[in-house]
This record gives structure tokens, sequence and C-alpha cells, in this order.
């Protein structure tokens, strides 16, 4: 099965059921329920209740569901799992992981929750945010504390504010920890996923910052507003003359690999693993179906 | 009688006389001879030198011998800032004239002022395209005297033309005039650009007044309406509230959901086998219908293809589409902002065309038979594809005919934005409250849930499917959304009929009963 694309993850706030029960025709990749920087500490009930709710009976459609509780440290945080955890939505995002232990203690309650509900074999997967200074130093080892991680993100706006600088447009204070970040979920083979862009009238400006993000590995980006999905969409999307040549690599791939041979060359240059990798990664991105190329190879 | 749709049509209403049902978009234009007599150019003298212009507006209209029972008739080109429908009233109600029928192309929310006149039976028709606000409700209440009488833009037109409105008095706003009458929107303080909906009252009124705040030299050039029609000129201070009346430039709106609904709608267009050179194209002025053009433009620069001609309610976003290449004309009988007054001023592709031209069924040269694309909302729509415009959720006269019916019928694929629910109403019904535009001339419907195909039009929704657009089954998306919202409880109604709705060709589409409980 292609891998699943998370070019765009769009906030929506926990409280708003206008919002939520049209989440899921927007186009984006992954709808992120939030119930907590989006949610005021005297909603922290009604969002959580609500979203339980919502999850039950809207149609996401294709749409993958993540939903944001609130850390493990707060008073919300445990509560939030009780009523999510059961549900099992795709995945549950943790904010301001900064430890290996952090890890171990959020994923020993939604083990707990799981195992009271009986739930054996869970679909339910873990991102991690890294939204601290700590966080960043650490997020190797966060990146390798558990299976069930599948994605790794970094939040913008907190980890300035733990730096003591201001996030400027042009990302400079928060660039070490983009690489370092990238580099960790890069290791352990997670999508690593980029902070919003706050400005949701300038679009050169996200699609500028999209542009560098895509280029230093992250796999897709959280956005506040459905308005910034297309750009974010045309940005990673491959170019027309990209998937020609993913489909030309790949067709050529499978040819020699029936003829036994591993390695070949097209137009002189040599074709190996990475570059079909690189190839197959282009054409999951352009919905194309590898099964169908390779019938046609046939 | 039942018209073609099932709607029960009373054969005779009183003050109104006898109604035809409708019998199908085409129809009685195709099969009939062309119904009616038409009535002919009232005949009017003047000699040589003497002045038109009057001191201010009762004395004109004193000139015109008003009398009970007449028809008054205005444009609506001012729109929500428009002073001079009810500085005309107040006069003929200070003059003690009753029994009057207002005629105007349509009504907007600075129109709420008759309320008084309608309740204390001065005012006791309405031919009209569009009712919105206190009158909308005062109307649904049953508080006119006979039905409202609800026409498209083209057929106000045709009611012109067969008499069936006989204008006694046409009391019409212009931007700048001249003494002679010869007068236009494109220019002055007040600007409001085309006045396209203006020339048929110029033409065949028996009383034509031009009301101007902007009285310049003789000649008036360029101008819209030629002085062999004008009665009279009057001088006013201000014939409206120019922020109103036309303002700034369109913006195209930040809306998520009807940008998501507008560039489905434009991919839609993109793969129906029209999107190519030489394509016309008309686009509604607010929501997701304009933003529509947005993605167009985008379409048409990415894949470089040039289009005919635009028409109808033209926004500075056409105008911008023109400026580029986009389009080779703008034919355009109302403009929405002040840029577009600029543009008919100066620009020669841009055309000011008559209502008659844009959209008259009972013409052989309207416009709205030569479009290939047309964008439309809705209030509301049902199964059958037939689409509301004019009533609200609880029944209640809200919105416009307008060009709606008329472009739907000619373009040769009629696109319809709307969401599948707005707060918790669902908008796909099993039949609407009031058909405006009939199914029949509607090809495809756009929520943000997915496109519905008329099922009429199998190869369209074969070559949308085949592009990857989501294509669903409207009564499928009804029941997939009434899973949220639940199903409305049915409206209550009264039995008295409070309107008509009266298809471009002047037949009976629809019947507005009252509504009793209108908070």
């Amino acid at each position: 099965m292609a891998k699943k694309k998370r070019r765009s993850m769009l906030y929506i706030p926990g409280n708003n059921p206008a919002m939520i029960q049209q989440a899921g025709v927007y186009g984006c990749d992954a709808v992120l329920l939030d119930l907590e920087d989006a949610v005021a500490l005297n909603q922290k009930d009604a969002a959580r209740i609500l979203v339980r709710n919502m999850i039950q009976t809207v149609n996401f459609y294709n749409t993958e569901v993540c939903v944001r509780v609130n850390n493990m440290h707060t008073p919300f945080g445990l509560a939030d799992l009780e009523e999510i955890v059961p549900l099992q939505p795709d995945n549950i995002r943790f904010p301001k992981t900064e430890t290996v232990e952090d890890v171990r203690e959020f994923m020993k309650e939604v083990r707990r929750i799981e195992s009271e509900h009986g739930i054996e074999e869970p679909g339910m997967t873990i991102h991690v945010m890294i939204e601290t200074a700590k966080g960043v130093a650490n997020v190797y080892d966060i990146a390798a504390a558990d299976p069930r991680i599948d994605a790794i993100t970094i939040g913008g706006q907190d980890l300035t504010a733990d730096m003591g600088i201001i996030k400027t447009p042009d990302g400079v204070g928060i660039d070490y920890a983009r690489k370092r970040i990238v580099m960790a979920g890069k290791a352990y083979n997670l999508d690593v996923l980029d902070t919003v862009f706050a400005d949701v009238n300038d679009e050169e400006g996200l699609r500028e910052e999209t542009e560098y993000i895509k280029k230093i590995g992250f796999a897709g980006k959280a956005l506040i507003n459905p308005r910034q999905v297309d750009v974010v969409h045309e940005v990673f999307n491959p170019t027309e003359n990209e998937v020609r040549k993913a489909y030309r690599v790949y067709s050529e791939f499978i040819k020699n690999k029936n003829a036994g041979i591993g390695v070949f060359a097209i137009d002189g240059k040599m074709v190996d693993a990475p570059v079909v990798q690189r190839a197959i990664t282009v054409l999951e991105y352009a919905n194309i179906d590898l099964k169908e190329i390779e019938k046609s190879v046939r | 009688m039942k018209n073609a749709i099932g709607v029960e049509i009373p054969e005779f209403i009183e003050g109104l006389g006898k109604l035809e049902p409708y019998q199908g978009v085409w129809k009685s234009i195709i099969e009939d001879e062309v119904p009616a007599t038409n009535i002919s150019r009232t005949l009017k003298a003047k000699k040589p030198h003497t002045s038109k212009v009057c001191d201010n507006l009762e004395v004109a209209i004193k000139k015109c011998n008003p009398f009970n029972g007449m028809t008054v008739t205005f444009h609506h080109h001012l729109r929500g800032g428009d002073h001079v429908l009810m500085a005309t009233i107040k006069i003929l109600d200070q003059l003690g004239i009753k029994d009057i029928t207002l005629a105007s192309s349509s009504l907007t929310s600075a129109h709420d002022g008759l309320v008084p006149y309608v309740e204390n039976g001065m005012i006791t028709k309405i031919f009209t395209s569009g009712i919105r606000g206190q009158l909308g409700e005062i109307i649904s209440k049953g508080k006119l005297k006979y039905p409202a009488i609800i026409h498209s833009h083209g057929g106000r037109v045709r009611d012109f033309l067969t008499g069936r409105i006989k204008p006694d008095l046409s009391v019409l706003a212009a931007a700048s005039a001249d003494e002679e009458g010869n007068a236009t929107g494109a220019y002055g303080p007040s600007a409001f650009g085309s006045m396209g909906y203006a020339d048929i009252d110029a033409r065949y009124s028996k009383n034509v007044i031009i009301v101007t705040d902007n009285l310049v030299e003789y000649p008036c050039v360029p101008c819209t309406i030629r002085q062999h029609f004008i009665d009279f000129v009057v001088q006013v201070d201000s014939i409206g509230d120019a922020s109103k009346i036309a303002s700034g430039t369109t913006r195209i709106t930040n809306s998520p959901m009807d940008l998501r609904i507008a560039k489905i709608a434009a991919s839609v267009i993109e793969h129906s086998g029209l999107f190519k050179n030489g394509m016309s194209f008309q686009v509604g002025a607010g929501g997701a219908s304009l933003a529509v053009a947005k993605f167009l433009r985008e379409d048409m620069k990415r894949k470089d293809i040039k289009g005919s001609f635009m028409i109808g309610g033209v926004t500075s976003y056409g105008v911008d589409m023109l400026n580029e290449g986009l389009f080779q004309s703008i034919f355009d009988v109302q403009s929405f902002d002040a840029a577009v007054s600029t543009s008919v001023l100066n620009n020669p592709n841009h055309i000011e065309i008559t209502c008659d031209q844009y959209a008259n069924a009972n013409n052989c040269g309207s416009m709205t038979n030569k479009l290939d694309v047309v964008v439309l909302g809705a209030l509301e729509v049902d199964v059958d594809f037939n689409v509301n415009v004019i009533t609200g959720a609880s029944g209640e006269i809200r919105g416009a005919s307008g060009g709606h019916s008329d472009t739907a019928s000619g373009a040769s694929l009629t696109v319809i934005v709307c969401p599948s629910f707005r707060g918790r109403l669902p908008i796909i019904q099993n039949r609407v409250h009031t058909v405006v535009t009939p199914g029949e001339s509607v090809d495809v419907i756009v929520t943000e849930r997915g496109v519905c195909v008329n099922p009429s039009k199998p190869n369209l929704a074969a070559a949308l499917k085949k592009a990857g657009i989501t294509v669903v089954d409207i009564r499928d998306l009804k029941k997939e959304v009434e899973k949220m919202t639940g199903v409305p409880a049915e409206k209550k109604l009264g039995e008295k009929i409070v309107a008509l709705v009266e298809y471009r060709d002047g037949t009976i589409i629809d019947v507005i009963y009252n509504v009793e409980n209108l908070s």
C-alpha cells in the first residue's frame, strides 16, 4: 500500500463544531483536532466532549484524523487520553515532548486505556511534537522511544518562545531545530512535519516557506486555514516532468528486475536502489498505482 | 390546473388576469407562435426649443398627470443606495395617488420604506425580479393586495413588450444627464456603470423622467438613454448613497468553504468539454460563484485559453480578466462596482447592453442563448435539480430571480454552486420550496461534498468522473447531509397566494403562499 501522504495537516479548534463537521471536505491530507493551544482553559472539557462525539459521527472522508491532546503535565492530558484513546483516531499528537521519559509516561497511559477497552491490536499511531530546546536536544532518543511513533513534528511558536527569540519570516531562529528534527526523523523512518505558517493572507510567504521545508526533508506542514491547503499541495506535488521521469525509472526498474538486473542506466545515468526509491516516492505523491505500472511492463 | 412540474396554478387571479401554466423550458417558445400581442411605443410630441428640465421631481411628476391605478417603473442599478424610488413614491402619496402598480426591475433593502405604502393600500401590485428585507416579510404575510409577480430579468422585458406591465410613469436615475434627457450611468459622482435595465422603461413608458445629480452641458456623451424617449429631466442633490451604489473593487471571498466549492466548480468547467478557446462565460457577483472566476482565471492562464465574451452583472474581477486578454469582450447589463463604471466608459470592448439583448426569451438575439457556461448560486436545490433563489428557510420571500432562469436556459453548461448545508439547514430538498429555475435547465450542482450531475447528462458525468471529480447521486448526497442536519420539519404555510413566480416565457412556474408564523 502506498505510504499515507501528510503534505497538509489542518488544525481545527476542538471547541468549534461547525469547523469540525466540515474538516473533511477541504482536501487536506489530515485534520488535527486540537484540544491544546487552540482551546481556552475554560473550554477544555467542552472541547474534549465535542471532539469525542464528532469523531464518532462526522464523515472525514479519506482525511487522516489526528487529535492533539494536552500535555500530560497539565490537568487535562490524562482526561483527554481517557476519552480519545478508546476511539482510536488515526493518530494522537503529544505536545511539548521533551524526554524519553515523557514518551514512556504517556505511552504507558495509552496502553493501559487500550487494554481496559479490550483494544488488542491498536492501529492508532503517535506523533510527538518537539517544542522546547530540551526536546530538540533529546530528539534522537525521543524518535526511537516507541515503535508506535510514526511522525515527529516541530512546534515553531512554542519553540521560539522557549528559546526567548522572535519567530521571524525567514525562520532562521528555528533552522537548526528543523534540520536536527528532520535528521532524527529520517534516522528512524518517521514522517517529519513542519510547524504552522501564521499569516493566512501571505500566500507567497507560505509558498516560500513550504518550498524550503520540502527541500530540507519535511514530509508536510501543519496549517491553520483551509485556504493554505492548495499552496502546500502545489509545492509538495511533483511536476509533470518529475512524474514522467519517475514513471520511466520505475518501468525500467521492473523490466530489469524481471531480467535479473539490479543496476542499470537511463540516458547514460546509473539507476540504483536510491534512485528507484525516489521515483517511487514521486509516483506515490502523484497518486499513480505502482501495480498498474508493473502490469503494463509485463 | 397543473403546470409541467406539477404545481397547481390558478387559472385566473383577480387583478392579474388569466394565467398560463409553465410547460417546459423551451416548449412555449419553440412550439407556440409568439404569445400575446406586441404593444407599440407611445407617440409623443414636443415643440422646438422648449425645456424638459423641471425644478424638482414633484413638478415633473405632476406634469405626467398621475392617476389612481397607474403603473410606475424604476430600474435597480442603484441597488442598496437608491433614493429615487422612495422619493417618487412619497410624492405620489402626497398627491393622493392610490392603487399603484410598482414595477421596479428589482427591489433591495433600500426599499424597506415601501412597507407602509403596501400596508395602507397605496401600492397594490408589484412586478419585480427580487424582493428582500422587510418588504419581503410583509408580502410573505399577505399584506400586498394582489400577489406579487416575480419575473426574471429577461421576463421583465417580455412583460413590457406584451403589455403585461403597462408603464405609465418611469422615473429613471442617471449618474449624468443633460437637459434633453440623454443619460448615462457610467460617469458622475454616483456612477453605477451600465443602465441596461432602464432601456425598456425609457422606450415603452408613457412618461419618462430622468433624475440625475450631475446635470451636464448638452450633449451628454457617451450616453445610454436617448433624448427622444424622455419627457422630463430633474436635477437633485443626490440620487442615492454612493457607498451603497458602487464602490471600490469587488473582492473575492475569503471563506474557505466558498473557495473550496468554487475550486471544484472550476474543475467541473475545465473538464466539461467547453473549456476551450472561444468559450463564453457568466458568473454571479458574490460568494462561491464569483470565486469560480478566480480559479477559472488561473486555469485559463495555465492552459492558455482565450475566451470569447463574458456577460451579465459585471464585477471588477471580470474587468481584470478582460484587461488581461482572457476574454475578448464583456457585454454588461449591470455593473457591480466603481471600477466597472470606468471600464464601461473607456474600454470599447466593454459593451453596455440592454436587458432585452441580454436575456429576453422573445427576441432573436438574446445573449444568454450564446452562453457556454454560467455559474449561479442557490438558496435550495432539489433532487430534480430545480433551484430556489427567492424564498428562505421559513418560506418567506427574501431573494431574487434576477437572470437565474434566463442564463440557465441558454447556457450549454449551467453550474449551481452551493454548500450542502447552511447552519443547520440542508440545501438539497425533495422539492424546493419555490422553483425559480427548473431542473431541466440545470446541469451540475457543486457542493463541498461532491458534484451532482443531472441524469440527463450522462456523458458529462462520465467525463467528470474520469477527471477524478467526486460525482455523487443527488439523493445519496441528500441522505448523507441529513445524517448531520436531520430532516427539517415541513414549512407551515397559509392558503393565500402572495406571489407568483413567472418563468421567462410569461408562464407561471410556481406559486408562493403566505407564511403564518414569520418571526
